[in-house]
This record gives C-alpha cells, sequence and structure tokens, in this order.
C-alpha cells in the first residue's frame, strides 16, 4: 500500500542553521533516502523550493485568480515529500519517523486512495 | 424426546452464558481470519444465531468457541460468495479467505488469547484520536452498546456510534495492522492502552460531570480490562495499574454517604473499605515495585496502598510524600505536585502545603482546575484565613461540573465562621 509522507519544516529555523549544520542535514537525508532504496519502500520523494517560490491559484465564477504564497500563514510549511511502499500504518509510520525534519517539523503520513478499475 | 422443551431452555442459557463468556473472543478472531471489524461484527451474529438454531437440535458441542469461529467465518465467506455474483472483487477476497484456514490447531489457545491482545493494541491505536480509541475499546473489547456507551459519558448515541464508525474506516482505509506491536514499539504503544483503560477507570471512579460521583458501571469494565491486560502481558505498568485501580475501588463504599454527599478520605468510615481488594491490590504493588522497571502507575498505587494500609489517623504521610517525589521525577505534572503539596500539608502542617499550592497556582498551571482552589481553600480554612478560604472554594464551585461536589463545597463555604 502506498502512502504519501508531507514533510512540514519550518523554514526560518532552517535558515538559521549554519552551513555545517545544514550539510550534516542534508547528509542525513542523503542518508535516509539512501536506506528506504535498500530496503524497497522507495516510490518518490522531492524537496520543494522556499515557500516564497509558492503561487496559489483558483477559479471563482469562472474566473482565475492568481495569489502570492499559500492560502494561510502557518508556523510550519510544506517542504517536500516522499511517496513510499509500505506494509501497512505501522510500517509506513516507521519509515516516516526517520525522516529527519520529523525531529524539527513534523510529518504527515497519508495512504494513497485507490480507485476502484472497472 | 420428552425432555426436548427443558433441554431447549438449558440450551439457550448455555448459548447466553458463552455469548458472554466468549463472544468478544470469539470476535477478536474473527477480526483475524476475516480482516475487517464489520464484517466480524456481522459474522459473530451470524454464528449466535446459527447457535440458538442448532445446538437444541445437534447438542452443545465440544468447544463451542471454536464451533462460533468456525462458523462464523463460514457465513461470511459465504455471504461473500453470494454477493460476489454482484461484486466481482468480493469474489476474489472470498477465495482467499476460503484458502486462509486461520489458526493452526496446535497452539489454538495462545493464539486465541493473542487475537484478544491483537483487538486491544488495535482499538487503542495512537493514530485513533483519544476519544474513539476509548469508545471503540469499550465497544469492540467490553462489548458494551452504543447507548451504554454514549450513558456513561453523557454524550448523545449518534456522536459515540459516528466515533466508532470513523475510526473502523480509519483503521480500514490507512490499514493500521491488527497485530501485538513489535518488542521496540511495546513499551509506547502499552502506555496508551493503559492510558485508554485509565482514563475509562477515572471517569467511572470520579464522573467529570453528573449527578452522582461515581459511575461503578466504567470503573467495574476497566477493572477487568486491567486484569485481562495483567494477564496476557504482565508488564509491570499493566499490573500498577490493575493495583492501583483495584485500592482506589476498595474504597468506593466509604466516598459516598447514603445519601450521595462526597466524604473525602481523612473522613470515611475504613471499616467499610473493601479489605479483599485492598489485599489484592497491595499484592500486586510488591510484585511490580520488585520488578524495577516500574513507572508512574505502579508509584501511584504504592501511594494508594500506603492509604489504604493505615490504622485511621495513622497514615505514613512521610513515606507518601517520598514517594510523591520519585512520582514527581518519573512523570512530572502540575497535578502530581498539587497532590505533593497536599501530602506535605499532612506531614509539615497547613502553611507548608499552602507554599506549594499557591507556587503552582501562580505558574497558571491549574488556574481551571477545581480541585487546585478547593485544596487551597481547606488550607485556608485551617489556618484561621477565613476570607482566602470563601474566596478560593467560590472559584473551586465555578469550575467544578459535578453535583455532589458542588453540594460539598457548598456546605464547606456555609461551614466558615463570618
Amino acid at each position: 500500500m502506498k502512502y504519501l509522507c508531507l514533510i512540514y519544516d519550518e523554514e526560518k529555523k532552517l535558515g538559521a542553521m549554519s552551513k555545517s549544520e545544514s550539510d550534516a542535514f542534508m547528509g542525513e537525508y542523503y542518508a535516509f533516502s539512501d536506506g528506504i532504496r535498500k530496503s524497497g519502500h522507495y516510490v518518490a520523494g522531492e524537496a520543494l523550493q522556499p515557500i516564497h517560490t509558492a503561487t496559489t491559484v483558483r477559479i471563482r465564477n469562472g474566473k482565475m485568480s492568481t495569489t502570492d504564497g499559500p492560502f494561510a500563514e502557518t508556523k510550519e510549511q510544506l517542504g517536500g515529500f516522499y511517496l513510499i511502499n509500505a506494509r501497512d500504518l505501522n510500517d509506513a509510520l516507521q519509515v516516516a519517523a526517520k525522516i529527519p525534519s520529523a525531529r524539527l517539523g513534523s510529518v504527515e503520513v497519508r495512504p494513497i486512495m485507490v480507485f476502484d478499475q472497472q | 424426546m420428552s425432555e426436548d422443551a427443558a433441554d431447549g431452555v438449558g440450551v439457550r442459557e448455555t448459548v447466553e452464558a458463552v455469548y458472554r463468556s466468549d463472544s468478544r473472543r470469539v470476535l477478536a478472531t474473527l477480526i483475524r481470519l476475516l480482516g475487517d471489524f464489520d464484517l466480524a461484527e456481522e459474522a459473530l451474529h451470524d454464528a449466535f444465531t446459527a447457535a440458538v438454531e442448532r445446538w437444541p437440535r445437534d447438542g452443545v458441542p465440544a468447544n463451542p468457541r471454536a464451533w462460533l469461529v468456525s462458523t462464523g467465518r463460514f457465513k461470511a465467506i459465504d455471504g461473500m460468495r453470494r454477493r460476489a455474483r454482484f461484486d466481482g472483487s468480493l469474489a476474489e477476497l472470498a477465495r482467499r479467505l476460503d484458502a486462509d484456514t486461520g489458526a493452526p490447531a496446535a497452539g489454538e489457545e495462545e493464539s486465541v488469547e493473542d487475537d484478544r491482545l491483537r483487538l486491544i493494541f488495535t482499538c487503542c491505536h495512537p493514530a485513533l484520536p483519544p476519544d474513539a480509541q476509548i469508545a471503540l475499546t469499550l465497544r469492540e473489547v467490553c462489548g458494551l452498546t452504543t447507548e451504554e456507551i454514549a450513558r456513561a459519558f453523557l454524550t448523545g448515541p449518534p456522536t459515540v456510534a459516528q466515533r466508532i464508525v470513523r475510526a473502523k474506516a480509519k483503521i480500514r482505509d490507512a490499514r493500521i495492522p491488527y497485530q501485538v506491536p513489535s518488542r521496540t514499539d511495546l513499551p509506547d504503544r502499552l502506555d496508551a492502552v493503559l492510558h485508554v483503560v485509565y482514563l475509562v477507570f477515572n471517569e467511572g471512579y470520579s464522573a467529570s460531570s453528573g449527578e452522582s460521583v461515581t459511575r461503578h458501571d466504567l470503573s467495574g469494565e476497566a477493572i477487568r480490562l486491567g486484569r485481562l491486560l495483567s494477564d496476557l502481558l504482565p508488564e509491570p505498568e499493566a499490573v500498577g495499574l490493575l493495583a492501583l485501580m483495584l485500592l482506589h475501588e476498595s474504597r468506593r463504599a466509604a466516598r459516598t454517604s447514603p445519601v450521595g454527599e462526597l466524604i473525602l478520605l481523612g473522613d470515611q468510615d475504613r471499616s467499610l473499605w473493601n479489605r479483599d481488594l485492598v489485599a489484592e491490590g497491595s499484592v500486586l504493588v510488591q510484585r511490580a515495585l520488585s520488578s524495577r522497571r516500574f513507572g508512574p502507575y505502579t508509584l501511584q498505587a504504592a501511594i494508594a496502598a500506603v492509604h489504604a494500609e493505615a490504622p485511621a489517623a495513622a497514615t505514613d504521610w512521610a513515606q507518601i510524600v517520598g514517594l510523591y517525589d520519585v512520582l514527581a521525577r518519573a512523570d512530572p505534572s502540575p497535578v502530581v505536585e498539587l497532590n505533593r503539596a497536599a501530602a506535605v500539608a499532612m506531614r509539615d502542617g497547613p502553611l507548608a502545603g499552602l507554599t506549594l499550592i499557591d507556587a503552582i497556582l501562580a505558574r497558571g498551571d491549574l488556574a481551571d482546575y477545581h480541585l487546585a482552589h478547593s485544596a487551597r481553600a481547606d488550607l485556608c480554612r485551617r489556618l484561621g484565613r477565613t476570607a482566602e478560604a470563601r474566596a478560593s472554594y467560590e472559584r473551586a464551585l465555578r469550575l467544578t461540573r459535578q453535583e455532589p461536589e458542588r453540594r460539598f463545597l457548598e456546605r464547606r463555604v456555609g461551614e466558615l465562621p463570618d
């Protein structure tokens, strides 16, 4: 079963890291990604550009509106994701707990919806 | 054949007795075999319906529980096959379940007990919201009806039903596994289970709102769960929690007057304490303490045991303060500090206790906790600081939601000198 692990970080905290701290943090991410490739959990994963690059689009009354940034100001921002294959929720939570950002921010684990193929 | 009518009555009683003693075990195994709570509940119902029909005719089977499991499983697969004529995916599921022969005959007893633990750990999975964990545990593990759970928690049956439906949907859709946690996860997951049992007991022991001080049915269910857990998984804290509940329960008859008024520990008639429960609880405390792997529940039980074993007015307050010191380190919380302050007041006098309580309140931690204000009021009263006592009793009165507590506090305010 597939689960999406949504990674929420505090960009301020990440921005305040020294070069050596942030290198070490990235190193942990590389090691984590390698680990879940080897264990067979990995399906996909990407990091996102910071929130100031985000644009939100919506259509209302047939008209497109485009606004800067995400809808609400929150302390933690979506910073990346992993799509994983896991046996069940416990297995997925074990993987998610090893994502380095789980220590600094949080990781939301969502099962992927499977539609009936008729 | 003339005995048929009499036998029929006897068999019906047997079915009812088996339902009471074994329906939760059968359900726990059916959930494992069928992989779905709703299917398993339907199968359980069908199995008992079949028992009512067949046992009077064919006799009660040698192993009723195994008969119910295999009948329930067969009925579920059969039902799926019939529905499969309209839905192809069910045919595949039915084939898969049929090929899966389920529990091996050897070690069957062990596997049945494992199923009960699987059910408890699944109902108390931390991915479910806390109120859903409680509702689901009472429904599936204890077999309470939705109406009984709603009555116990003073909410409407639709609210409880919705919690249960949502929890089952999350178990299914997020694929929460039906398993006892791995050794590394066990301590944390057991904590979550014990917490649910503790909440159920507390709601029964000191109802958070409503007409009466206690709700005996909930405490009874919590103790049954506690016994089940400490039988199946005799970890020190599971044993400690059972001891704690038994020791509190031992004082039930002494905690309220015949007209339902609250009686505090110091004023209780100790001859009303249930000595059997005290003895059982004390033995369990010793067992948990001697493991040297105990935690907050065992420490609270040890404190309750000191109270329970004390002759009237000769409580060893120094020992109780010492245990609270250990508890405050193991599981720091403002409520533990408050209880420690009350014990210090008994050991060193009301002023020493009041200083500690005022320090806790000054931090704002327990500003809305009625027991903090009533404890403060009581110490002020004993110190002759009447105006302060009155203000604190009134603060506590505004915060309590329980009728007997309200009457108790009003009585205390009325007894203050002008």
